[in-house]
């Protein structure tokens, strides 16, 4: 079957910076696909250049088997995009603004279709309301809506869910969720690790322009078995050989947090402890969750 | 097709949900030249021969009212969509550059021409308007706001901020407008600056459109024509040019 998306070698140079630097990665019409990196990895430039927005130093990029550049038409009716940045036209109303946006996609009559969008992202009461009038999270529900007019089987969310409140994140998600049941492919890029972890299939990792990783979620999870020991301690600080676990700075309310390979590590941990004369006041165990593997992922340690 | 047409209706909405601003302003405007230039030259001067200074001075000011509005229109429009980041609505969707050029070229059109018959509705109630070649008319009404549209969009995509636009406007279009024989005929001045007029498109187009009026013109219509259309042409490949290579807007 043709990729949803087929990006290879894709290079992006804006004078001497060069924010991606050779991103192959195909994703497969039906997933549910987490993009993720720290800010300025290279994620929204990637996005731009699938979108159409920015194009490619060298390097291809296909959106359903269409190539962005040669077959730009094909691959944009192929593609609904959610922009990162909360941007709208002050001009209209939020009615007035899907009604347009189908017209760019050659959609002359969509009204059924809008309403159905309206309803499921609970925009119906502000259907005539004008762009100015609305609050962030309204402003950023009509752009959902606006990336599902013509009801593209791609779909991509470019931090979608940024400064937005919980009831709306549900409310996305939901419809989200649903898309993706439907056939649609989603992409998803998202500061928020537990949302990706909760949502995303597979996800691939952009660090400085370069995929560092590229798995299904379950398998990045389980590939950093085991977990985190937080720990609180007095009598006697945390003995010399156990330093090497420590998993970054010790917290703000004192607790040391070290990183188990697996749960037969903890035992011995627990031992050493005793021996040094440490006192375990509190402990909280944690699964590896997707913040760990991130973190780890990105200082280089696979 | 849909969308170029969706396009150039989402332009002409932009600039008529605020005509009190895009259209009675220039209007207002214009009218104030009419007074003071007509009270203050009408005695002195009489540039075409049986033509009150007054009668002659309504066409140039309908042409350079539609030609700012024409510019206004399309540089405004891309600069606001830039500096505000909606430009993303239509580079997002399947728009050819020549739907792009096409759309926001034919909405300045449009707000040319209603400010340019809202001046001179205006300013018939002052001097009876003549009409002798009435085609010239609103051919050279149609490209001159075509090649100031066309130059808009040029400078639309060309600024980043609106004091560059602004910049645009006051340094080039502005003189442009004024030195195109709007308020007086070039056979009036000294034969330098009447060669100087002569290399200024402008003055074609203002040229050509009084001819429609008058019957009489500086130079024939039909090399104004020549001149116009081939200004049209350039422009309008510059600025494909600069869609299709998406400079400054798809980077």
């Amino acid at each position: 079957m043709t990729p949803a998306i087929d990006v290879r070698s894709v290079h992006k140079r804006y004078g001497d910076f060069e924010a991606l630097r050779g991103v192959s990665l195909e994703i497969a019409q039906g997933e549910f696909f987490g993009l993720l990196g720290p800010n300025g990895a290279g994620k929204t430039s990637l996005i731009a250049i699938v979108a159409g927005l920015n194009r490619a130093s060298t390097g291809s990029v296909r959106v359903m088997g269409h190539d962005v550049v040669a077959d730009y038409r094909a691959a944009r009716r192929a593609l609904g995009v959610v922009p990162q940045e909360l941007v709208f036209d002050p001009f209209f109303t939020v009615r007035e603004t899907l009604r347009l946006t189908s017209g760019y996609y050659g959609l002359a009559r969509n009204d059924p279709w809008i309403d159905e969008i309206l309803h499921h992202l609970d925009l119906t009461s502000k259907a005539d309301a004008n762009m100015r009038a609305l609050s962030g999270g309204m402003k950023r529900r009509v752009l959902v809506a606006q990336a599902l007019v013509h009801r593209p089987p791609v779909i991509v969310l470019d931090e979608p869910t940024a400064g937005v409140d919980v009831e709306l994140r549900q409310t996305l998600w939901a419809f989200v969720r649903r898309l993706n049941r439907e056939g649609h492919t989603i992409v998803l890029t998202t500061h928020y690790l537990e949302e990706a972890q909760e949502l995303c299939g597979r996800i691939a990792m952009l660090k400085q322009g370069r995929v560092v990783a590229l798995e299904r979620t379950a398998d990045l999870l389980g590939r950093f078995g085991g977990g985190t020991v937080t720990l609180r301690l007095s009598r006697a600080p945390l003995p010399e050989g156990l330093r090497p676990l420590q998993a970054g700075e010790p917290l703000p309310d004192g607790r040391i947090a070290l990183r188990l390979e697996d749960w037969q590590g903890l035992e011995p941990v627990l031992a050493r402890l005793r021996e040094a004369g440490c006192h375990v006041d509190e402990m909280e165990l944690a699964h590896t969750d997707l913040e760990d593997v991130f973190l780890r992922v990105m200082a280089g340690g696979h | 097709m849909t969308g170029f047409r969706t396009l150039l209706r989402k332009e002409v909405l932009r600039f008529r949900k605020v005509a009190v601003q895009t259209v009675a302003a220039p209007v207002l405007t214009a009218l104030l030249y009419l007074l003071v230039f007509s009270q203050a030259l009408a005695d002195h001067v009489q540039p075409f021969p049986g033509v009150p200074y007054v009668a002659f001075l309504v066409p140039g000011l309908v042409m350079m009212s539609v030609l700012q509005n024409a510019f206004a229109n399309a540089s405004s429009s891309l600069i606001q969509s830039k500096v505000t980041g909606n430009l993303v609505f239509v580079l997002l969707p399947p728009l050819s550059p020549l739907e792009l050029f096409g759309a926001y070229v034919l909405a300045a059109v449009a707000r040319g021409l209603m400010v340019g018959l809202g001046v001179f509705a205006v300013t018939a109630f002052f001097v009876p308007p003549a009409f002798a070649a009435p085609a010239w008319i609103l051919v050279f009404a149609v490209l001159g706001s075509a090649i100031l549209g066309t130059m808009g969009l040029i400078g639309g995509i060309w600024a980043e901020k609106f004091d560059q636009i602004a910049m645009f406007q006051n340094f080039l279009i502005m003189p442009a407008t004024f030195l195109a024989g709007v308020f007086y005929s070039v056979h009036a001045l000294p034969p330098f600056w009447q060669s100087v007029s002569h290399l200024n498109p402008f003055f074609y187009m203002v040229d050509g459109f009084r001819y429609g009026f008058f019957g009489h013109s500086d130079v024939p219509p039909t090399v104004s024509l020549a001149i116009v259309l081939a200004t049209l042409a350039l422009a309008a490949g510059v600025a494909l040019r600069m869609l299709g290579t998406g400079w400054r807007i798809r980077h």
